[in-house]
């Protein structure tokens, strides 16, 4: 379990995230429109969760970036799980991310994620287990469950991501 | 039923009624790119086509599985409204690749009342052009009565 990071969710961000899954519904951007509906005000697309990776200063797949804190060092390998590597949809930290895979994504959603929440993220891992692929050879499955939570401590979105190391490209 | 715009009612659904939506015809890299930009994922695999050919050995760069996921949550929000969502979960099935083209479909597979509302079970399949299934899944939503 890790003690959490600061998530600072903005009308900014949901926009990059909705133009990108060539979103055309107001609710995601349009102040205006969103004040005269049922919610109130803008909220974000149900996958926007997983662009607290954006905050997360563990996260092993953020490119160049050295913001908000410095990427730690790579951790020694101890074969354990992907779900190490941080990430609300997964990871790859210290991990050959030729061979790691997204096999699974779940969410559950306790509250609209809106513009101005503050969430904190902790993440643990959950179950851990091995099957063998005909196509990736030996598959190590692994659980990583994300919780963020608003300023009142209530949960706003659980994700639980399964993270695969495959022992060769999976096609 | 507050922070959510349904619309549909819970009485407007039934057990095996459908809906489905094209996500996206002809994917681009720059889409690819975009996603990586907007969710922060740059794994280089989704973005770098000499580490995803020669390194990785895959055919080209492909889509964050979680790209796909974004795609077919549309179909959910596009079908039954904004804030409505209990629960949303899928499985990677296949890689979406640089030119696919996706389709999304939803079927209701089970109705439960619940209080002043009714929940709504959905099944998931998106398809490539080939109509292989790329990701598979289940949603609850609820809807008020």
């Amino acid at each position: 379990m890790s003690d959490g990071y600061r998530f600072c969710v903005d009308r900014t961000g949901i926009l990059l995230f909705a133009s990108a899954l060539g979103e055309t519904n107001p609710i995601y951007w349009d102040e205006e429109y969103a004040k005269k509906t049922p919610l109130g005000g803008v909220i974000a697309p149900p996958t926007f969760a997983v662009s607290s990776a954006h905050w997360d200063p563990n996260y092993a797949l953020r490119g160049v970036r050295k913001i908000p804190a410095p990427p730690p060092k790579p951790p020694v390998s101890t074969g354990g799980p992907v779900a190490q590597g941080g990430g609300a949809a997964g990871g790859g930290g210290g991990l050959n991310l030729t061979r790691v895979l997204h096999g699974e994504q779940r969410f559950e959603y306790h509250k609209p994620v809106r513009p101005g929440m503050a969430l904190t993220v902790t993440q643990r891992a959950g179950k851990s287990w091995t099957k063998e692929g005909k196509k990736g050879g030996t598959m190590r499955f692994s659980e990583s469950i994300s919780e963020f939570r608003d300023e009142n401590g209530e949960l706003v979105v659980t994700a639980t991501s399964v993270g695969i190391v495959t022992e060769k490209a999976v096609q | 039923m507050k922070d959510s715009n349904p619309k549909l009612k819970f009485h407007d659904m039934r057990v095996g009624l459908e809906y489905e939506s094209k996500l996206a015809e002809n994917l681009t890299r720059t889409q690819i790119v975009q996603y990586a930009a907007g969710s922060g994922d740059f794994n280089p695999i989704h973005h770098d086509e000499t580490f995803a050919i020669k390194l990785a050995g895959y055919p080209s760069v492909f889509a964050h599985g979680m790209l796909t996921m974004g795609l077919t949550g549309r179909l959910l929000t596009d079908w039954l409204g904004d804030g409505v969502l209990r629960k949303f979960s899928v499985r990677f099935v296949k890689q979406v690749f640089p030119g696919d083209s996706l389709v999304a479909k939803g079927i209701v597979r089970e109705l439960k009342e619940e209080g002043d509302h009714g929940l709504v079970e959905i099944d998931l399949v998106t398809t490539n052009q080939r109509g292989e299934p790329v990701v598979t899944g289940s949603a609850t939503a609820a809807l008020p009565r």
